[in-house]
């Protein structure tokens, strides 16, 4: 049965159910006697009997896609010939690939053995037959389930309650699907950096000086350990990010403070929306931008003034990078500046101050602590970002502070780390998720930080 | 370019024929809803005044919220505005110190003076005038800074002090003036907003005084406090009448009686009448003002 089928014959038993619940609710109030009313209006009782039909349904949809190919893959591979079965884990799955493939009717490469045919064609039968048992199952359940439930409904009948309580089941079930998402990615990148850190020493990558990942290609390499010292990438990351944070943090600020105290409202109103829509650029369109006009700008004037700037360099990246995070910094400033209350303003003012002493004096005190909130924030931003270093400073890990030259960062490290054909468990691409956890505990705290740095601000004037 | 007071006001005297005299008994709609022109009763004038504004409107935007009004403070007078709420009242006195400067649409019509010389001409630094003319707001607002340094600010913006011997003289006579010195003088370096309602709001009048306006306008100054604070602030105001001219509005007609020896009331944009303050409380000349205050509308 085809699941299109399956899922529309399940929608109209809700339907279906949905009606007949309210009918019989409406049939209810009809009976009571005049002033009196039903606990729950008959809305509530249609959305009651549907939750019912809805609910061990879509439980059994939802074990059909999670398992049922598994079931099914179970029996073809029971089927196969003894000497297929016994084959290690990873020929196997290439067998199983193989039958998959055949299975959806795509013309192998070469011929294909018999077995694979035959088992090829028991897979789409038990595929068959399983989606026969799911449509069935569908119907039962979603028919008993609304059945059940409008058996059920009656005149004092608290249906308004009852799908109260089913909301707040699938909100709660919403949220934990975030959270849970968040676990697991720290999780998958924890296990995977324990891995490394126990073929590199934590203290060697936290504090050497040297890292080149690449010598370790091959296990019969001269000088196959590379070495894995992360302090130049650290290095590379904080240059650009605090080259990209000189540029945002004072411009950023300005333009909130003229656009929070200095513009009409009308002004405001476009161009705040304006200096949004830059947030909204593609990082990638950032990075051409660096890459093809600032670096040959900068270039060009490193060579009237007399000095060597290569067209990868960090100051080109910062830049860019730069005027990519001056909308959060100024957007986020501008928010805490308004939230500043104007008897402060006025206080200021009403003493003889000028308008910029108020902002000065008053506002900027005020809003201090929310506007190094937003700082904050924009810098683990600027920490993560990836796209315009890949492209405007280079893969070089070199050791300096000169921003005139190439560096390079965590993130592209990250890139370079796991874009080679490199076996999974090699320590290069294990490098990867070391630097990836690294990240990840830097912005965190960053982010923490900022966060409570920012509720502590709110309190203050709420 | 005015006309003369007594055809333009003309005296109280025998205007028991006025239609709008107290003691009628109906008002007509557009009397109450201020949709008709009054004639302002009362003297308007005063013989020593320090601010005089003259045929004043405020519009903001469209919206006319100030209509022809014209009155005197007076030296070392306290004057109390009243009115129903969404008269114009607390847009009147911000023209005094030209805090509607600062309110995008807000236009101020008319000739305002201080000490004789027009507030708004073009020579006129707004900025400052308002060291010259002082506000106290509905809402104590003390600075996110010490307590100390909220009563500074003034000083330091103007340069008034030189030392900061000078400066702690600065602050400790104007926390003394506003009778918190005894409060506050082992928390100086405490945040302001840590004092409490009555405390601030007595510190933002300490911050005021400590520039040395010759005219403080306060807008509601008690209307967050307790009757405790209140009466603080009350006495204070007697106290600072030595020195200041004050321009109060408030809500409590009981606070208008004990601490004004004037009173104007607005209605609708309007000033209605003004007078000495036992007259427009006990024997009101217009019936609006006869209304509001005896509770009847308001
Ligand atoms: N910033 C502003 N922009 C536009 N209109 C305003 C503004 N401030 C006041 N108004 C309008 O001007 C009129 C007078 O307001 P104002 O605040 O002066 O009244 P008020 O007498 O002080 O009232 P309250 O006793 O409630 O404080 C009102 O109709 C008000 O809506
Ligand atoms: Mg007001």
């Amino acid at each position: 049965m085809r699941l299109s089928t399956i899922l529309l014959v399940y929608i109209a038993i809700l339907i279906i159910g949905y009606f007949a619940g309210r009918q019989k609710a409406i049939a209810y109030s009809h009976a009571l006697d005049a002033g009196r009313t039903m606990h729950s209006l008959p809305m509530y009782h249609g959305y009651y009997v549907l939750m019912w039909g809805a609910i061990p349904a879509i439980i059994a949809i939802l074990g059909y896609f999670f398992m049922g190919d598994g079931l099914v893959l179970d029996r073809v591979i029971a089927g196969l010939p003894d000497e297929v079965r016994s084959l290690p884990e990873s020929r196997l799955n290439l067998v199983l690939n193989d039958i998959r493939v055949v299975a959806a009717g795509a013309e192998t490469s070469g011929e294909s053995e018999a077995y694979i045919q035959s088992a090829a064609d028991s897979l789409n039968a038990g595929r068959e037959f399983l989606s026969l048992l799911l449509g069935l199952a569908v119907v039962a359940l979603s028919s008993t389930g609304c059945y059940l439930a409008w058996r059920n409904l009656s005149g004092d009948f608290r249906a308004r309650n009852r799908v109260e309580s089913a909301i707040q089941v699938l909100l709660v079930m919403a949220a934990s699907i975030a959270v849970l998402t968040t676990i697991g990615i720290v999780f998958s990148v924890l296990f995977e950096s324990i891995r490394f850190f126990q073929k590199v020493p934590l203290f060697d990558f936290l504090f050497g000086l040297n890292w080149s990942p690449q010598t370790a290609i091959r296990s019969d390499q001269v000088g196959s350990s590379g070495s894995f010292g992360a302090v130049p990438l650290f290095l590379g990351t904080l240059m650009i990010s605090g080259i990209a944070m000189i540029i945002a943090l004072p411009i950023g600020l300005m333009v909130a403070i003229y656009l929070s105290e200095y513009t009409t409202a009308r002004v405001r109103g476009v161009v705040k929306p304006l200096l949004e829509v830059l947030a909204g650029i593609p990082t990638v369109v950032y990075g051409y931008f660096a890459a093809l006009t600032v670096a040959p700008l900068l270039r060009d004037f490193g060579l009237s003034a007399g000095l060597q700037i290569s067209s990868e360099s960090a100051l080109g990246a910062g830049l860019v990078m730069g005027i990519m995070i001056l909308p959060f910094v100024s957007s986020i400033s501008d928010d805490v500046i308004n939230s500043v209350p104007q008897s402060m303003r006025d206080g200021s003012l009403g003493l003889g101050a000028t308008r910029s002493e108020t902002i000065r004096r008053v506002v900027l005190p005020a809003a201090l602590p929310g506007i190094v909130g937003g700082f904050l924030l924009a810098a683990s931003r600027a920490i993560g970002e990836t796209m315009i270093v890949v492209m405007a400073a280079g893969l070089a890990a070199k050791m300096t502070i000169n921003p005139l030259e190439a560096v390079t960062t965590v993130t592209v490290q990250i890139v370079t780390l796991l874009v080679g054909d490199q076996e999974f468990d090699s320590p290069k691409t294990l490098a990867a998720f070391g630097l990836g956890l690294t990240l990840f505990i830097v912005t965190l705290i960053l982010n923490i930080i900022a966060l409570h740095v920012v509720r502590k601000y709110r309190e203050q004037y709420d | 370019m005015l006309k003369p007071m007594d055809t333009q006001y003309g005296f109280i005297g025998n205007r028991s024929h006025d239609p709008y005299v107290a003691g009628r008994d109906t008002l007509s709609k557009e009397e109450q809803d201020g949709e008709c022109i009054f004639e302002t009763v009362g003297e308007v004038t005063s013989p020593d005044p320090i601010i005089s504004v003259r045929n004043c409107n405020v519009f903001y935007g469209d919206n006319q919220a100030i209509n022809n009004v014209t009155l005197d403070v007076g030296r070392n007078e306290v004057i109390s505005l009243i009115g129903p709420s969404g008269c114009g009242k607390s847009t009147f006195i911000r023209c005094l110190n030209r805090m509607n400067d600062t309110i995008e649409g807000a236009r101020v019509e008319g000739d305002i003076r201080l000490d004789g010389e027009p507030i708004y001409a073009k020579e006129v630094d707004p900025v400052l005038l308002r060291a010259r003319v002082g506000m106290v707001f509905q809402k104590p607002n003390p600075f996110p800074k010490s307590v100390y340094e909220n009563v500074a600010y003034g000083a330091r913006i103007h340069g008034l002090a030189r030392s900061r011997a000078e400066l702690d003289e600065i602050v400790f006579s104007s926390l003394e003036r506003a009778g918190l010195y005894a409060e506050v003088k082992s928390r100086m370096d405490e945040p302001g907003t840590s004092l409490s309602g009555g405390q601030q709001q007595r510190l933002c009048i300490a911050r005021t005084i400590a520039v040395n306006p010759e005219v403080i306008l306060m807008d509601e100054p008690c209307s967050a406090l307790d009757p405790i604070a209140t009466a603080k602030i009350e006495d204070l105001i007697e106290e600072l009448r030595q020195n200041f001219s004050i321009a109060i509005v408030t809500h409590s007609m009981q606070q208008a009686a004990r601490v004004s020896q004037r009173t104007a009331y607005f209605h609708m944009g309007q000033l209605v009448e003004v007078g000495a303050t036992d007259t427009v409380f006990t024997n009101p000349i217009h019936r609006l003002t006869e209304d509001y205050v005896t509770g009847r509308i308001g």
